[in-house]
């Protein structure tokens, strides 16, 4: 099965995209801009991310197989976070208190 | 017609397996095949990436506190070097592809010196912890600036937040090791000639698998070292 | 060597069991049957000493203040009872070893996509198994298969980090047999077998796999952070340093629910198999029975927290699960009458195989339904930590999981080994299975509505009726089990030889000798026909 070839001056590119990305999120990081921090911080994160598997893993070539592989992984790692998360972040919304309460200091040393 | 059985019977000489048609066959399948073990390492290291959202969520000002501490510096560092490797990753499969082995060869060893680097400077900052006493458990004793700098946070569960530096960076280097060993495997077999235009599946399998680890230090970076901003 | 005096039986054509001899052509095997018996044999043994472990509570349940051993004993051994039956007995069985046997045959391929794998995942089955084994033997665990935190991960002084170290590495056996086969059956199919003329044991198969990829490395790192959390005390699930034991359940259950459908979906493959074989008719609704192969999959990973209604999770949460639970329910409910249209008017035939599939949809059927107690928010709260739960998941384990690889064993027998067994003898096996099943696991539906509670080594006198005859129960399935054992092994030298199809099934794993020749195929077969092309006319010629 043959496979395409990408040009040197392709992966250059992306190499540079990706220092510049890392420029970018650790320069960002030292300016205060509340919780946006965070999303900026996962957004570049993700912007790399993307880059290397398009590119540097071929994904932008491989079939629709592999592509929905990748995908149904990710899915299912955001369904363990937003199910998991749903959990502790509607655990304050019964007015009963949890068994534990996680957010209380423990009180001894 | 062409002959059947002598085609299978080179390409067997040449490294396909029995139960292929042919080599462009197996070259797919082991492709194929490390994408799918790729998708379980997300759910792998998704696991702890999930139980440090949650933690980071109940306790941030202990996570910012903690972040601090590290080095961002040797973090930001460390990302280029393996940025880079990756680079190298890339084009040591592309020299593969076009049968340029001593370019092969190169790229691979240029990749396992960049991966050396990383797991180098990651054993510095290892190190550092232990002098700086901010390793739970094992020696947590932390004084002076560190001390004041760690309490800002919240002392009670800034041993927390380096049990998840500890065990999501451990891991990282974990595969970062494995990783060397596979490539060191890809040295040898592409010095000897193992490898062709039409058979360079193991090179392709190695690269996404090292690009893959690559990735997830693309998270880490920003998630440890990075977190709230540093103002 | 003169062969004038070997029977002729014994001149068999060459077959993956006679193509080479000695341990190194075993143990160094890469073909995909031998591999399937290996597992078989070390499946079988783990089953043994889990039943073992299982008699053991049986017996000492005769009596309310328990009749055979301490508390902390009786702790160690249904903790060990569920590690061993889970993870090295149901979650490899019909995968690892009918799987192995059967999926290149079926789809005509002359091995797995990586037969190197396969050997690797069978080592580490064993390697995971003799960490548990030592577990046992260094003094045993008893946190339950659970696990559950803090007790395991801070409290408990057995041997913890022994055995999830034993079930860590087994996870890496499953993934390396899940991705084989998800490999194999998109990429090396004969030509003209598209997906939707695969048999359905396949797709049952395939969405087995995907579970095996998604899920299991959750557990492989739920189990290391527990390791870590064992060790080194940080606190990550330790309520008294700031940790919440829910986060382990939650990472825990994430996989272990869905490894529930890893347990029954190959079972219900096999049962599609043999109902449309012994009742000469092609599957009702093939394409829906095979969607809901892989519904079940996808839905199996969102219900997780049913698990945990009573443990301080979310109430807002447990809504979500609870709904999602009913969900799932119904690609289930599907392939039982699915089925159950496949037997009207069909040419049914009571052999051996027939008698455990039937068995089974009846069996699955009552665990499946009692499963919506358990599902339902205000009824799990009664339910939970009692008997009712055992009886679901032994209902559904051990009468729906172990009777279809039973069935799927029978079935499949005359393939794998070139002999046939005594039918009569394997009926009645069948019969005094589903008998001695039913009087083990039906009291403790009763015994779990009327309060008593699971996991306890003493129980009030008045539940003492219901668990003697639980234990009795228990003692009938135990014989049930040892009848198939004694004769698989005395066909394998005194059985009539099979024939290459001696059911008359339809399936490319029947249109090769029995047993198979190592390469499984003289040429790549090239398929025409839908799956279960049955006439629907004769019925099985009998064994």
């Amino acid at each position: 099965m043959s496979q395409q070839i990408v040009p040197v001056k392709t992966y250059v590119l992306v190499f540079a995209s990706l220092i510049g990305l890392t420029l970018l999120t650790t320069g960002v990081a030292f300016v205060d801009m509340g919780p946006f921090n965070t999303v900026a911080a996962l957004v570049i994160a993700f912007s790399k991310m993307l880059l290397v598997l398009l590119f540097f893993m071929h994904l932008r070539h491989s079939g629709g197989l592999v592509r929905i592989a990748v995908l149904a992984g990710f899915f299912w790692l955001a369904l363990l976070i937003a199910l998991t998360m749903s959990d502790y972040r509607t655990r304050t919304w019964t007015s009963a208190p949890a068994p534990w309460s996680v957010t209380a200091p423990p009180t001894h040393p | 017609m062409s002959d059947v059985h002598g085609d299978r019977a080179q390409a067997e000489h040449f490294g396909m397996a029995h139960q292929f048609e042919d080599l462009g066959q197996q070259q797919d399948v082991d492709t194929f095949g490390i994408w799918v073990f790729l998708v379980t390492e997300i759910m792998f290291f998704g696991g702890v990436f999930a139980a440090y959202a949650i933690f980071r969520w109940l306790y941030y000002a202990a996570f910012e506190g903690g972040s601090r501490i590290l080095d961002v510096r040797l973090g930001a560092i460390n990302t280029v070097v393996l940025l880079a490797s990756s680079l190298t990753m890339a084009l040591s499969v592309r020299s593969a592809q076009t049968g340029n082995r001593r370019a092969l060869v190169l790229f691979l060893i240029l990749t396992m010196i960049l991966g050396g680097v990383f797991l180098g400077v990651k054993a510095v900052e290892y190190n550092q912890k232990f002098v700086e006493r901010i390793v739970p458990r094992l020696d947590w004793g932390p004084e002076g600036e560190v001390l004041a700098r760690l309490a800002l946070g919240g002392l009670d569960h800034a041993q927390l937040y380096f049990f998840f530096y500890f065990a999501m960076t451990g891991l990282h280097a974990l595969h970062m090791i494995i990783g060397m060993g596979l490539l060191l495997w890809l040295v040898l077999r592409a010095r000897k000639g193992g490898f062709t235009p039409s058979y360079f599946a193991p090179v392709e399998v190695v690269g996404l698998y090292w690009h893959f680890v690559d990735i997830v230090w693309i998270f880490l970076f920003p998630l440890l070292y990075l977190i709230g901003g540093r103002y | 060597m003169s062969t004038a005096t070997l029977e002729p039986r014994l001149q068999s054509p060459r077959n993956y069991l006679n193509a080479d001899y000695g341990w190194k052509s075993w143990l160094l095997t890469l073909d995909h049957k031998r591999i399937a018996l290996l597992y078989m044999v070390s499946i079988t043994f783990f089953f043994v000493i889990g039943g073992f472990f299982a008699v053991l509570m049986r017996i000492h349940l005769i009596e309310p203040q328990g009749a055979l051993v301490q508390p902390e004993t009786y702790n160690k051994l249904f903790t060990l009872h569920g590690v061993i039956m889970i993870f090295f007995f149901l979650v490899p069985s019909i995968p690892a070893v009918l799987g192995n046997f059967l999926v290149p045959l079926m789809i005509g391929a002359r091995d797995l996509a990586f037969p190197k794998l396969n050997l690797l995942s069978w080592y580490i089955y064993v390697v995971g198994g003799l960490f548990t084994l030592y577990s046992a033997i260094a003094g045993g665990v008893d946190t339950g298969w659970t696990f559950y935190t803090p007790y395991s991960s801070t409290y408990s002084n057995t041997q913890v980090t022994a055995v999830v170290v034993g079930v860590f590495v087994v996870g890496f056996s499953s993934i390396l047999t899940g991705l084989n086969f998800i490999v194999t059956i998109h990429k090396m199919r004969a030509p003209g077998l598209t997906w939707f003329r695969m048999p359905l044991f396949l797709w049952a198969i395939y969405a087995t796999s995907i579970i095996m990829i998604l899920g299991t490395p959750v557990l492989a790192i739920s189990l290391f952070l527990l390791a870590l959390e064992h060790l080194f005390h940080v606190g990550i699930f330790s309520p008294a340093l700031g940790g919440d034991p829910l986060l382990f359940q939650h990472l825990f259950w994430f996989y272990s629910h869905p490894t529930v459908y890893i347990m029954i979906l190959p079972a219900m493959g096999v049962v599609s198999e043999i109902i449309a074989c012994f009742a000469r008719k092609r599957i009702f609704g093939y394409k829906i029975v095979g969607f809901s192969s892989v519904a079940i999959a996808v839905l199996g990973f969102l219900v997780w927290g049913h698990h945990m209604f009573v443990t301080g999770q979310s109430v807002y949460a447990g809504l979500i699960f609870s709904f999602l639970s009913f969900l799932v329910a119904i690609p289930s409910a599907i392939k039982v009458f699915n089925w159950t249209s496949t037997l009207y008017k069909g040419s049914i035939s009571y052999e051996a195989p027939m008698l455990y599939a039937l068995g089974f949809i009846g069996l699955f059927t009552m665990g499946g339904l009692t499963g919506m107690f358990l599902a339902s928010l205000a009824t799990d709260v009664h339910l939970n930590g009692t008997y009712f739960i055992v009886a679901h998941f032994h209902y559904i384990m051990v009468g729906g999981a172990v009777m279809g690889y039973l069935g799927g064993m029978h079935f499949w027998w005359p393939k794998i080994s070139g002999r046939k067994y005594p039918n009569g003898w394997a009926a009645l096996a069948a019969v005094i299975i589903f008998v001695g099943f039913n009087l083990t696991f039906f009291p403790q539906f009763i015994l779990g509505y009327l309060g008593m509670p699971r996991r306890y080594a003493f129980y009030p006198a008045e539940f003492q009726v219901l668990n003697v005859m639980s234990s009795a129960g228990a003692s009938i399935l135990g014989v049930g089990y040892l009848i198939p054992l004694i004769y698989f092994i005395w066909s394998m030298r005194y059985g009539p030889v099979a024939e290459a199809n001696p059911w008359g099934a339809k399936g490319l794993e029947w249109q090769t000798a029995s047993p198979p020749p190592t390469e499984n195929f003289a040429q790549t077969p090239v398929v025409t026909e839908e799956a279960y092309a049955y006439s629907g006319e004769e019925e099985v010629g009998g064994v």
